[in-house]
């Protein structure tokens, strides 16, 4: 028997590869236009001051400089979600981290436009700047924002928590906290903006959301947005870092419309840093009650939001430090805090994970030590609180397929945990967590009812298929698991597939390549397009066979009755026969996620069609003189729902594992003064290939039924169990418990002389949360 | 910038020989993306610190950002455009496409070349000295492994042929 797919489960090559293995892939700042400037952007040297005066005067004068732009050039403020219009292209009244930007000058090279930016004067007015969240609600100087530093602060509860928690028969309270970190995709960001003399504006530009730069573009220069085309170039690295809406690419817009000439702007690596929207510090406090024999009866828990000095997708972040926690566990009763302050530091926003690798850590960590108390061993203790597929959480989130059983079963056996753990070595230990993530948010940035993911297809009479798409690779393989898709529904070779994708003018739109939506919403899109491809050809062929269309098949170029494989037409007849009936032959498909969102307000984050699962063993060697972890090994299986493509699943997932670690051991956004500390690739630490560990990733195939071939996302789901298990593998080496992430060598050895064997913060700040959104429970939750 | 201010700087590369007007503080990063094209050279830092400009010079991985042309009068310089053999790619290049090794492919350049100058002196590298070879460039998409496997498939082929 022939096997079910012939594209699709196979890790075959992706379309892309031999352009990058040959450096022929032309990310945004490997284009070149005739006659192009170089732009460049002043930023601020303070962390908070009112701006006074800017004088561009000597600077204009310089030969070689064609424009200079301060803020009132670009007045209308941006950002990327519409509650959190808050940025300005370039800063007209105040600064509000070093690194603002303030004014932007275009020259014809780039040693000019950096001494123009030198003959910049800026008067400034210093204010008192707020770097943690502690000083944020402590500041009594002007606020950052209006007339508070508090920038989102939501309250729900699923059912009546204080009542569950007083009948539980074990309860614990931690306190926890995740310092910053960044993306640091190797690629420093870069735009390309090309104005023509009919008043249409190109703009390339390294962004994972070219629709989202395309609407911003319409709103601050007051251009229709069809006079505006945006091109992502591939992304040289995302990881959310290039989901936002970026001051350099308004900039060189507008540099380009100024000037009437090209103007490209490559951020330095110093300046991606300031760009950052990252990973938000957090502070959290989470409290759970159990029964005796470790099933969760209640949970409450509050975050707390260090946002940086802008909005950006802030306010979803603060939602999602909250929303995952009952798709991993099964929770009966849930309350959420959440609040965002603003401080003087870069803005934060979505990295790998977004909102939700923070409460991960705190949950898996603080369901470390329930274990111990309760005398389970920490898997039991998950095994326990599994979630249920088909199921409604308690905060309303639908869950379809959950492999998170699984999941653990391979990662347990294939490290012998329950075994190894006890018979260590001191130094060397083993530590365990589980997760769950979205397949791309359920709702959209901006409120609508149109798809989130639409594909076109467009079939030539040799066979050749065009695919179009708004979906950007970011190097996850989007453009693979497009072509394979339409190529597995076409019974056609990923040769017989161009793809063209990313541009506002040719292609339908994709939201973007951020909340790991692309595999689920695209690939829905470009099935449903080739399976409407597909029947016309269907018809076609029927008519030239005398057969009926559901008696056909599509596979290996030629389209056939099932049961007789020999008779029938190739693709390329078949797209002739039904071009000659009907003309060009076309085919559109088109995704919008189902109605998800609970009955309460602030139920829009956190549904998704589908979640993954993840567990995650990891194996630590700590030395006990210097306090430095290494990781030798790591066991991690996630819930894919199928493999498109295994080869590219595990590449995401080994990606996701080496991710992990370098925000578990080393790399934190750390400021000092105002000043970010190390704003360079030297300083900033990140792993090496000499520390990646061995890796044994298993995939679990849960065969969504809502899912493209029944996938789920891969992106990002795996790194969030590997940051809470190298954590609590330290405890199971050396007994003592970092609360606080990075785990560097500073805080082993601290917490190795600690009396309580612990580092980690003591309390929360005092904060008055708003009054609790009280939420009804579904109705699977009453009476639990 | 008068033309006054540039010098002539004399380059071999890829096995061609190349006369070109620059200004004399322009590094090798920057003549060989603006002024010769070749754009397969990335950049990560401008400092040296990421190895993601990454090229070599008589066989041997040379940070482009921190050379200067005028110091290389002479010298061999092979960038990402010189690996393949006229349109028959490199082993190394067959290698990382086959195993998903490229995934955003922006440090993939470097990676490469410097995994062929690993092979040229050690045709059958263990997985330590590939990752000692490959320690300075820095990539943030795979976690290294299906590099590590790439490089010993190419080894495993023939390695730098």
């Amino acid at each position: 028997m022939a096997e079910a797919f012939s594209v699709v489960g196979k890790s075959l090559t992706k379309p892309d590869a031999y352009a990058k293995v040959s450096g022929q892939t032309k990310f945004a700042d490997d284009l070149s236009l005739p006659r192009m400037l170089y732009g460049r952007i002043l930023r601020s040297p303070y962390p908070h001051a009112r701006v006074l005066h800017v004088d561009t005067s000597a600077a204009r004068e310089l030969s070689g400089v064609l424009a200079v732009l301060t803020g009132d050039d670009l007045p209308v403020k941006f950002g990327i979600l519409p509650v959190s219009q808050d940025e300005e292209a370039l800063a007209r009244e105040k600064v509000r981290y070093v690194g603002d930007p303030i004014a932007a000058v275009a020259a014809t090279d780039e040693w000019i436009a950096d001494e123009a930016l030198d003959l910049i004067d800026v008067q400034f007015k210093e204010l008192p700047h707020a770097m943690s969240i502690q000083e944020a609600l402590a500041a009594q100087g002007e606020p950052i924002h209006g007339s508070s530093n508090v920038h989102k602060a939501v309250a729900l509860e699923f059912g009546d928590t204080d009542a569950a928690m007083r009948v539980a028969e074990h309860v614990r309270e931690d306190t926890v906290f995740f310092e910053g970190n960044t993306h640091l995709p190797m690629e420093q960001h870069a735009a390309v903006a090309q104005y023509a003399v009919d008043g249409k504006l190109t703009l390339w530009t390294s962004s994972q959301t070219p629709h989202y730069v395309h609407r911003a573009l319409g709103k601050v220069l007051d251009m229709p947005m069809s006079r505006i085309r945006v091109i992502a170039t591939p992304n040289g690295g995302g990881f959310g870092g290039k989901s936002d809406i970026f001051s350099h690419e308004l900039v060189a817009a507008k540099l380009a419309i100024v000037t009437g000439r090209p103007v490209k702007i490559t951020l330095t690596r110093e300046e991606v840093f300031y760009a950052h929207r990252g990973r938000h510090p957090v502070l959290m406090k989470v409290r759970t009650g159990f029964t005796r024999d470790g099933r969760i009866t209640a949970m409450q828990f509050q975050s707390f939001l260090d946002g940086g000095g802008y909005g950006s997708y802030g306010v979803a972040s603060t939602y999602y430090t909250g929303a995952l926690q009952a798709t991993t566990y099964a929770i009966p009763r849930y309350r959420f805090e959440g609040v965002r302050l603003f401080t003087n530091k870069p803005p934060c926003g979505p990295k790998r994970g977004h909102g939700t690798p923070q409460p991960r850590f705190a949950l898996e960590i603080h369901f470390d030590k329930v274990a111990e108390e309760l005398g389970l061993d920490p898997v039991e203790l998950r095994r326990r609180n599994l979630p249920a597929p088909d199921s409604l959480t308690v905060n309303w989130l639908r869950i379809t397929s959950c492999g998170l059983k699984d999941c653990i079963d391979k990662v347990v056996e294939g490290s012998r945990f329950l075994k190894r753990r006890t018979s260590m070595p001191r130094g060397r230990g083993l530590g365990f967590a589980v997760s769950s993530y979205l397949s791309g948010a359920g709702t959209a940035i901006y409120w609508n009812d149109m798809p989130h993911s639409e594909v076109q297809l467009k079939l030539d009479r040799n066979g050749g298929v065009l695919l179009l798409c708004g979906a950007i690779d970011i190097g996850q393989g989007s453009d693979h698991i497009l072509a394979a898709i339409v190529a597995e529904v076409l019974g056609i070779g990923l040769d017989d597939i161009q793809l063209s994708t990313a541009d506002t003018d040719l292609t339908p739109i994709d939201l973007g390549s951020y909340s790991s939506r692309v595999t689920f919403m695209a690939g829905n899109a470009a099935k449903a397009a080739a399976e409407s491809v597909r029947d016309q050809l269907f018809r076609a062929v029927a008519g030239a066979l005398q057969c009926d269309a559901a008696d056909l098949t599509a596979r290996d170029h030629r389209i056939y009755r099932g049961d007789r494989p020999t008779e029938g037409l190739t693709f390329a007849q078949a797209v002739q026969r039904a071009e000659a009936q009907g003309g060009v032959v076309t085919g559109n498909g088109s995704y919008t996620p189902p109605k998800l969102a609970g009955p309460y307000k602030g139920s829009g984050v956190g549904p998704s069609p589908a979640y993954s699962y993840s567990a995650a063993v990891v194996e630590v060697d700590c030395d006990l003189k210097t306090g430095e972890i290494k990781v030798p090994e790591v066991w991690i299986a996630h819930d894919i729902g199928r493999a498109i493509n295994p080869m590219l699943v595990i590449g995401q997932v080994e990606g996701s594992v080496y991710m992990a670690l370098g925000e578990a051991l080393m790399e934190e956004q750390t400021f000092r003064l105002g000043l970010h500390k190390f704003p360079s690739l030297l300083e900033y630490k990140s792993p090496t290939a000499l520390e990646a560990p061995v890796m044994h990733t298993y995939l679990v195939e849960t065969i969504d039924r809502e899912g493209p071939f029944g996938a789920k996302e891969a992106g990002q789901g795996p790194l969030l169990p590997v940051i809470p298990a190298v954590a609590n593998a330290v405890y199971n080496a050396l007994g003592v418990r970092i609360d606080e992430i990075p785990i560097t060598p500073e805080k082993v050895l601290k917490a190795l002389n600690d009396r309580d064997k612990r580092v980690g913060p003591k309390s929360v700040p005092a904060f008055s949360f708003p009054p609790l959104i009280k939420a009804d429970v579904p109705e699977e939750w009453k009476g639990k | 910038m008068s033309i006054a201010d540039k010098v002539v700087v004399r380059l071999r590369v890829n096995g061609e020989d190349t006369a070109i007007m620059v200004p004399p503080y322009k590094t090798l990063l920057e003549v060989l993306r603006e002024d010769l094209g070749l754009t397969g050279t990335k950049h990560g830092c401008e400092l040296g610190e990421c190895s993601t400009c990454g090229v070599l010079v008589d066989g041997k991985p040379f940070l482009s950002c921190l050379a200067m042309p005028l110091d290389l009068e002479g010298r061999e310089v092979t960038t990402i455009e010189g690996m393949a053999r006229g349109r028959e790619p490199h082993p190394l290049q067959v290698a990382f496409a086959e195993l998903g090794a490229a995934q955003c492919g922006y440090c993939t350049p470097a990676m490469l070349l410097t995994a062929k100058a690993l092979l040229a002196r050690e045709p059958r590298p263990s997985r330590e000295m590939i990752k000692e070879a490959l320690s300075g460039v820095l990539c943030r998409c795979t976690g290294y492994l299906k590099i590590f496997e790439a490089v010993e498939l190419a080894a495993s082929r023939g390695g730098d042929g």
